[in-house]
This record gives structure tokens, C-alpha cells and sequence, in this order.
């Protein structure tokens, strides 16, 4: 399993439009990433991470290319197919939290259950137990308006990872918070990715957060144009 | 990795249909006044086929008792065609004599009695007290043929018929509000110009059809009524008891027949008089609540129409409002079906909401209604349930379009959405 990647990009192109207004968003992305790293992708506005980030999370399919998750290619699934991938292996961290408003942090977080079809008292349980991670279960309770931004985006957190997902993807999640608060939230990300060995794949224009993967992929232009691995810290 | 083929999970499983239903109560309530004004049209068209279902009911039942309480054999002569609608004085037809009436009597063998009847409504007064009531001529055949009994003492006389003395039998309604229920025998009353001597009561009858107080008119002998109230020598209908036992259709040829010759109405021509026996009669009465409940039927079903494209529009604006609901819930693993699945039921409770509120006021307008009528409360359940599937159909109806317009949105665009 081990030496399975979970996400394998190949050649994959991403094509807005038609004939000369067609805009390449990927143009041919060959990325691989393995159980239990922790990507960062940066690049300047239209360099495609945006489009990488909604390829790689199932929301798009790519125009061409093959993309295997965990072995299997996902390239051409359906809509429906795709919707079910991410709610059994994927997790979503926003920029804006998108958490359900006037909504409870703990029903925010079961959400995802309920898709999976999980009763009523398991869900509350993992529900519970996902905040508990984040340490809000203080602020079960609580409606996103009664919480602070990073708080919320804590909720966000946990409502990706209560479904035990494969991968999380983290789109600009600190891009809405105060340097405190990222802080806690980047080391709340890798904690949980040393810790749990849980895939990780960020975007971010924030070259400090960037320094919290131990993979950084720059992107220009719809292609990967570095790709540089960290070495461990033990 | 089951994904791939598993695109029907979840589909029916009814931990997650109740959630469905939970989270669409939620957004119905989260929006109480907004979602109560979205399905006013739903109440008053389920309210209003639902009231007038139970009061035309009601009213149908109390026509069938009462046609049964008169016997099968009771047949009725009017002038002029359409004379129920019309009623006796909206025809041009020449009106009937006493004569004839006697001629019936004795020429057609079915016939055991045949009443001659004319009537008007006049003030009645008595003392302080006075009441409008229904001022009829006849004879004692009507009371027999009618099945009238005396309460107290006598009905008339062969000599008071004859010479068309002041003398008159009161319903229970007059003595009730004249009298207070003291005795009136011997009283005089005065109708009109008419100073009339009461020579008995009758025993009650109660309420009949619609309402109407049938214990409520004064009875005098026929010329009486001619010549001191009408003014003329019209006999207005005949009230026409069958023997037991004679067929009432050979009866009511008879009838015809005679009434033809004696009315001299030539072969070809149309006849100017309508012979109806209970049954026919019965039927009149209801076909007006028949026609009334068409019309308020057309009413609500247009207010329904309403109620429906109402629905629609509110959903349109929920779904846009959630937008980005929409988006986080596709992302989270929603798939298309679950969120058609989430509006589509939202619709369907919307509308039924306002069918059961519907529901519950039109079966409280139908029974104040058959109170204030008088006629049985008895609502179908037929009618309810299908008021029910009804709204449920409607929700359906109006809530796919914007349920389906949810259903499509793009993830990604539907995040991005402020």
C-alpha cells in the first residue's frame, strides 16, 4: 500500500474554451504525491493552483490527462461518482471556513456523516470527538457567528477530518486570518500529518505557511516549475 | 475503493430520508412568516374545496333524510318549466284553479289526494310580537297528504273551506315566538289586513333542507287566502299524495296527460307545467349545491395554481440564497440526487404544511358552516386525503424546477458564490 501514491497526476490539461480564446489553466501536470506528505502548491494568480486544487479534489475533471487516486483512475468518473469520492476520502479546508450558517459547530461537523448515512448517535460521537482534535468542544454549541475566524476555520478542520478521510485539501486556509491564528492552524495541520500520517495538499500564497509542508510545488502558467522536497525534520 | 459502484448508496435509507425531512422543517421554520404567506394560496384553495365538499355533503344528506321523511310518494305540480330554479313566481305559465286540482282527484286513480297550495311570505302579528313567515292556502287535504298532525285543537272545517272564513292553523315556530307557548287557540292574529281567528297548532317538524323552518307559516283554507291575501283565484301548486301500493312514474304520466288536456296544450306543443316527484325534486335541490361547489371548486383550483407557482418562486429564492450552502455540500460528497432529494422534500412538506393548515380550516368553515345550516357535519376522508396528495402533488410539481436548478449547480461556482 505503501508504495501506492495516493494522488498520481499524468500529463493532465485543463482547457477553458475553444479554439483561440481557450485558455490552458494545466498544461500537462505530472505530480505524484504519497500517503502521509504534507504539499504546499504556490504560484502568482492564474498559474492553474486554483484549478490544480479542484482536479486534484475531485470538484473538476480534467480535459485530458489521467489522475489515479490511491491506484484508481478517477479521470472520468461522473459528477455523482466524484461526489461520492470526496465524501468517503477527500476533506475540504476553505479560505472562508464555508461553514453552514446559523448552524451549530458541532452539526457543521456531522454534516459529512450524514451523507455517509451514519446514525444519529455515532455521528454526534465522531462529531464530538473531530472538535475535540481542534479543541473547541467547548464551543460545540456554538453558531459560526459566535466564534472567531479561527476558530471557525478549527471547525472546518474538524468537520474535514471527522469522516477519516485519505487526503485533506486545504485552500488558502489561512488566507482569511491574523498571523496568530494561522499559526495555530498550520501547526494544527501538521500535527495531525506527523501524527496521523494523513496526506495533506495546500495552496497558499503565503511563502511562511508554505514553510509548514515538507513539499513545495510552484506552479507558472498552468506547469509545475519546481519541486522541491524538504528533508524530514525528525 | 467501492465509489465507483456504489452511486446508489444511501438512496432510500431512512436514517438519511429523515434527516432530509429534519433539515427541510429546519429551513421551513427558519423562515416561519415567509414560509406561512408562501403557502396561503395552498390553505385557501384546500380550505375552501374542503369547507364547501363538507357543507354540499352535509346539505345532499339533509335532502335525502328529508325526501325519505316525505315519502316516495309525494309528486308536485308547478307551472311554467324549470320552476324549481325559477321558482313559482319566475314563470310566465298561467298559474292553476282549484278546479283542476279537484278534477286530478277524482279522474286519475293513483292519486289518493291532491292538495291545491298557494302561498306567500307577510308579516304576522300578534299582541307586541310580530314575524315574517310563510302564509300558505290550502285545504285539510294538504295536512293529511303532508303528514301534519294537530297539537292542539282542531284544523278546518267543511263550512270554513267553503265560505273561506278567517280562521287558521299556526306552525310551532309562530306559536313559539307569537305566543311564547301559551295557548293560542281562539287568539286572533293579524296578517296584513287580515285579522284571522286561530283554530289550532300543528306538531313540529323541525328544520328541513338548507335550514329552512318548515314549522314556521300560518295554514288558512284556500279562499281565505284568495280573496283576503292574493287578491285573485290562482292556485300556485298541487301537493299530490299517491296511493300505496300505484306506481308513482304511471302516476306522473297520468298527471301529465290530464293537465295537458285540461290546460289545452296541443300534441307537439311543449307543456307548460312540471310534474316532479321527491326523487326529481331531491335532485334540483342538490344540483344547486352541485353547482355551487363547481364554482368554489374552479376557485380553489386556480388558488392552487397560485399556491403552487408561489412555492416555486420562494424556492427559486432559497435556492439562490443558498448558493453556497449548495456548493459545501456538494464538496462534503453531496451528490446530485441528495440535493434535488433536500429542495424536493422542502417543497413537499411547504405545500403540505399549507394543505394540513387547509385541511383543519376548511373542515372548521364546513362545520360552522353546517351548524349555521343546520344540515349533518360528516367530512369525507375521502376529499381529505386527496386534499393531501394533493398538496403533496403540487409540491412536487412546483418544487422540482427549482430543485433541479440546485441540484445542477457547479461546486466550485456555487463556493465562490457571495
Amino acid at each position: 500500500m505503501d508504495n501506492v501514491p495516493v494522488i498520481e497526476l499524468e500529463k493532465i490539461s485543463k482547457i477553458y474554451g475553444k479554439g483561440d480564446i481557450a485558455v490552458h489553466a494545466l498544461d500537462g501536470v505530472d505530480l505524484r504525491v504519497d500517503p502521509g506528505e504534507f504539499i504546499a502548491i504556490m504560484g502568482p494568480s492564474g498559474s492553474g493552483k486554483s484549478t490544480a486544487m479542484n482536479v486534484i479534489g475531485c470538484l473538476d475533471s480534467p480535459t485530458s490527462g489521467h489522475y489515479r487516486f490511491m491506484g484508481y483512475e478517477v479521470s472520468g468518473l461522473s459528477r455523482d461518482q466524484r461526489a461520492l469520492l470526496r465524501r468517503h476520502y477527500l476533506g475540504f479546508i476553505f479560505q472562508g471556513y464555508n461553514l453552514l450558517p446559523r448552524t451549530s459547530a458541532l452539526h457543521n461537523v456531522e454534516l459529512p456523516l450524514i451523507y455517509m448515512g451514519k446514525p444519529r448517535a455515532a455521528r454526534r460521537e465522531a462529531a464530538m470527538d473531530a472538535l475535540r482534535k481542534v479543541r473547541l468542544e467547548a464551543r460545540a454549541h456554538h453558531q459560526p457567528n459566535e466564534l472567531s475566524g479561527g476558530q471557525q476555520q478549527r471547525v472546518a478542520i474538524a468537520r474535514a477530518l471527522v469522516g477519516n478521510p485519505k487526503v485533506i485539501l486545504a485552500d488558502e486556509p489561512t488566507g482569511n486570518l491574523d498571523t496568530k491564528s494561522s499559526v495555530e492552524i498550520m501547526d494544527m495541520l501538521r500535527t495531525l500529518n506527523r501524527d496521523t500520517g494523513l496526506t495533506i495538499v495546500m495552496v497558499t500564497h503565503d511563502q511562511d505557511m508554505a514553510k509548514y509542508a515538507d513539499r513545495l510545488i510552484w506552479m507558472v502558467d498552468g506547469r509545475i516549475e519546481r519541486d522541491e522536497r524538504k528533508s524530514r525534520a525528525a | 475503493m467501492a465509489a465507483s459502484s456504489a452511486t446508489n448508496e444511501n438512496r432510500g435509507r431512512p436514517e438519511m430520508l429523515w434527516e432530509t425531512i429534519r433539515l427541510a422543517i429546519q429551513a421551513i421554520f427558519r423562515n416561519a412568516l415567509r414560509s406561512f404567506l408562501t403557502v396561503l394560496g395552498i390553505v385557501i384553495g384546500v380550505g375552501s374545496v374542503i369547507a364547501m365538499v363538507t357543507v354540499g355533503q352535509g346539505s345532499t344528506q339533509q335532502v335525502t333524510a328529508d325526501v325519505q321523511k316525505l315519502g316516495t310518494n309525494i309528486v308536485i305540480v308547478v307551472p311554467g318549466q324549470d320552476a324549481m330554479r325559477g321558482g313559482p313566481h319566475g314563470t310566465t305559465a298561467s298559474m292553476f284553479t282549484l278546479r283542476i286540482n279537484d278534477i286530478l282527484q277524482q279522474r286519475i286513480p293513483e292519486v289518493a289526494l291532491s292538495a291545491p297550495i298557494s302561498q306567500t311570505r307577510e308579516r304576522v302579528i300578534f299582541g307586541k310580537e310580530n314575524r315574517l313567515s310563510d302564509i300558505v292556502g290550502t285545504d285539510n287535504r294538504y295536512f293529511q297528504a303532508a303528514g301534519w298532525d294537530v297539537a292542539a285543537g282542531r284544523l278546518f272545517e267543511p263550512g270554513e273551506i267553503a265560505s273561506g272564513r278567517a280562521v287558521c292553523v299556526i306552525g310551532e315556530t309562530v306559536h313559539k315566538e307569537l305566543f311564547g307557548g301559551g295557548d293560542p287557540v281562539g287568539e286572533k292574529i293579524r296578517i296584513g289586513a287580515l285579522s284571522c281567528r286561530v283554530i289550532g297548532r300543528l306538531l313540529s317538524k323541525g328544520a328541513s333542507t338548507f335550514g329552512s323552518d318548515q314549522d314556521d307559516f300560518v295554514i288558512m283554507p284556500l279562499a281565505t287566502f284568495q280573496r283576503r291575501i292574493a287578491g285573485n283565484t290562482d292556485v300556485q301548486s298541487l301537493y299530490i299524495s299517491i296511493r300505496n301500493g300505484a306506481s308513482v312514474e304511471d302516476a306522473m304520466v297520468r298527471i301529465t296527460d290530464l293537465m295537458r288536456e285540461l290546460r289545452r296544450i296541443r300534441t307537439g306543443e311543449e307543456t307548460d307545467f312540471e310534474v316532479l316527484d321527491m326523487k326529481q325534486f331531491a335532485t334540483i335541490l342538490t344540483g344547486i349545491t352541485d353547482i355551487l361547489t363547481g364554482l368554489l371548486s374552479t376557485v380553489a383550483a386556480v388558488s392552487l395554481l397560485v399556491g403552487g407557482i408561489g412555492i416555486m418562486n420562494i424556492m427559486l429564492v432559497s435556492v439562490t440564497e443558498r448558493t453556497r450552502e449548495i456548493g459545501i455540500r456538494l464538496a462534503i460528497g453531496a451528490r446530485s440526487y441528495d440535493v434535488l432529494l433536500q429542495f424536493l422534500v422542502e417543497a413537499i412538506l411547504l405545500s403540505l404544511m399549507g394543505g394540513v393548515i387547509g385541511i383543519i380550516g376548511g373542515l372548521l368553515l364546513g362545520a360552522a358552516g353546517t351548524t349555521w345550516l343546520s344540515v349533518p357535519f360528516s367530512p369525507s376522508s375521502g376529499i381529505i386525503l386527496a386534499s393531501f396528495a394533493f398538496a403533496a402533488l403540487i409540491g412536487i410539481v412546483f418544487g422540482y424546477f427549482p430543485a433541479r436548478r440546485a441540484a445542477r449547480m457547479d461546486p466550485i461556482e456555487a463556493l465562490r458564490h457571495e
